[in-house]
């Protein structure tokens, strides 16, 4: 086995071995040196200096940014009604979004965690987690086709008199719902699976119906993986610009303001200032989901 | 709890209409990949294989498919290296701030994409960075470590110290010790971590959008042909392409470790 070493000089690599060996400190920050060091560097790097230009002037004659601290933009922001309306629609999307989500993913959860056989488990546990992870923009794009004018979803709802949505923002909130569906059933699984047979036993033995013993047990226990799915449908929802664009018409959320801002008008200070809102939404949400423990559900 | 038999009928058929509703998009942007009509009428016209043809001559969609293999192939990369050393640190060390770096990971996942994406693209611009393949590896690794990361270390806190320990004592130095015991252990997540990573980046556009410049990736590539009329056939095909090749390295990871079943670490 010693022959087999990867280097033709053992002696010099194993002394260095030793030598890191006995310094746990050096070990501990070579190996946290690269990736706390890209980051701190890369990401919070970043999103310091976009905070930064949110304070810069934006010169409308120029289209130039100019490094003179204002709050120019912050005021923009909270002054303009269109930015206030679009502010408080993806909000409420969003909160509509993950209580759809919640509805939704409950009971095929439970049906996962408690009902269903291992095999059957496994195969559901898939088949959740493939779109999960891949195919995002392809189900968005699907979801536009299905809603245009005498598509699938016009053509299957006719015969009972009934017509799709189309591009709008109903459509938005079914398709985002759709999306992060998965993000919703995989963490809910996971806290119903943790949760002791015993207890859901003792509350029949002492008389607990199924109704009350799914309030009064189940949900409480429960409460906090639904809050830690939900972390994922709101942030994703405050976050997407791509699915409005494809499936809402013309009607603007967050992500729309701060894209075009950045893309086309090219104010950055504006789109900085904007990307805020969501920002603070999410640590006020992460602080209280923290207090219900969700983060241990994650 | 006795979960009655018209209970669990009720929940197998919640669940399995559920299933039908997540598949049936999916499904029917397959089906229109063969379908003969520009137009995405319900029910299809009819069969043709035209579409694939004509997708895989243009050179558009092969140079952003090579885009994107490349674009994940770094990401993926970065996110072993960097995912594996940040799962070692946490897992095998007591220090100050431990937590902060478990939180630091799933930050770029956890916050909006906008925000990351707008993020990153200023910092680039402010640095004079150009975009291009580069800024779109950068932007992919830093989202995609979590993934890595969140599958190592849910197998080294399953694996005991003392099979290192052991090797340590039978005279192995710290190399030989990671060669032929931790690495072996850890394998399998690392594979599943890496394909995950890869997957995300594969798919990814809300932020690569923002970094990529006037480059095309796949899923740009489709995002600004999905909006003009008449690509139609040939974004469906494109489609399917992007689906496969993201759904099948989560499939594999699946497989190969059951690690890949949480979000966060």
């Amino acid at each position: 086995m010693m022959a087999s070493g990867p280097t033709r000089n053992p002696s010099s690599l194993r002394r260095l071995a030793g030598a890191i060996y006995r310094r746990p400190r050096l070990q501990l920050g070579l190996l946290l040196g690269p990736p706390l060091g890209a980051l701190v560097f890369v990401y919070l790097g970043s999103l310091g200096v976009l905070l930064l230009n949110a304070f810069w002037q934006f010169d409308p004659f120029t289209g130039r940014v100019l490094p003179n601290p204002t709050l120019d933009s912050f005021a923009q922001v909270v002054g303009t009604p269109v930015y206030r309306d679009v502010a408080i629609r993806t909000v409420l999307t969003a909160a509509a979004v993950t209580i759809t989500d919640a509805v939704i993913a409950f009971p095929v959860a439970f049906y996962m965690a408690r009902v269903a056989s291992p095999r059957v488990r496994g195969i559901l546990l898939v088949s959740v987690l493939l779109p999960l992870w891949s195919g995002y923009l392809v189900k968005v794009y699907a979801w536009r086709v299905m809603l245009l004018n005498n598509g699938f979803l016009d053509s299957i709802l006719s015969p009972v008199g009934l017509r799709g949505p189309g591009l709008s923002q109903t459509s938005a909130w079914l398709v985002f719902s759709y999306l992060w569906l998965p993000y919703m059933i995989l963490p809910v699984y996971a806290g119903l699976e943790r949760i002791p047979g015993s207890l859901l036993e003792a509350s029949s033995d002492l008389g607990g119906r199924a109704w009350a013993t799914f309030r009064r047990v189940i949900l409480p226990l429960a409460m906090p993986a639904v809050v830690a799915g939900s972390i994922f449908t709101f942030s994703l929802t405050l976050g997407d610009y791509v699915t409005p664009r494809l499936v809402a018409g013309g009607t603007q959320f967050i992500g729309n303001i701060v894209y075009e801002n950045v893309g086309v008008v090219g104010n950055v200070p504006l789109a900085a200032a904007y990307a805020t809102v969501p920002i603070l939404v999410m640590i006020v949400y992460l602080l209280l989901a923290r207090r219900s423990g969700a983060f241990e559900s994650l | 709890m006795e979960t009655t038999r018209t209970l669990q009928r009720a929940l197998r058929g919640v669940t399995a209409a559920v299933l039908v509703f997540v598949y049936v998009p999916i499904a029917l942007i397959g089906l229109y990949a063969f379908n003969t009509n520009r137009v995405p009428t319900w029910p299809p016209s009819g069969f043709t294989l035209d579409w694939f043809g004509k997708a895989a001559q243009s050179s558009e969609i092969r140079s952003a498919l090579l885009l994107s293999l490349e674009a994940a192939a770094g990401a993926t990369i970065a996110a072993l290296v960097l995912g594996t050393l940040a799962a070692f640190a946490v897992q095998r060390y007591r220090f100050f701030g431990r937590e902060v770096v478990s939180f630091l990971v799933i930050l770029p996942i956890a916050l909006p994409g906008i925000v990351t994406g707008i993020a990153l693209a200023t910092a680039f611009t402010s640095f004079g960075i150009t975009f291009g393949l580069g800024t779109i590896v950068v932007a992919h690794a830093t989202f995609c470590v979590v993934t890595v990361y969140n599958n190592a270390i849910a197998r080294l806190r399953r694996t005991a110290r003392n099979f290192e320990e052991a090797s340590m004592d039978l005279g192995a130095d710290t190399w030989q010790t990671f060669q032929f015991v931790t690495f072996p252990n850890l394998r399998t997540a690392l594979v599943a971590g890496g394909l995950l990573a890869f997957a995300l980046s594969f798919d990814e556009i809300i932020v690569t959008l923002l970094v990529a410049g006037a480059q095309e990736t796949l899923p740009i590539w489709i995002f600004n042909n999905s909006i003009r009329p008449n690509q139609g056939p040939v974004v469906n095909v494109v489609a399917l392409l992007l689906l496969v090749l993201s759904a099948v390295p989560v499939y594999l990871a699946n497989r190969i470790s059951s690690d890949t079943t949480t979000i966060g670490p």
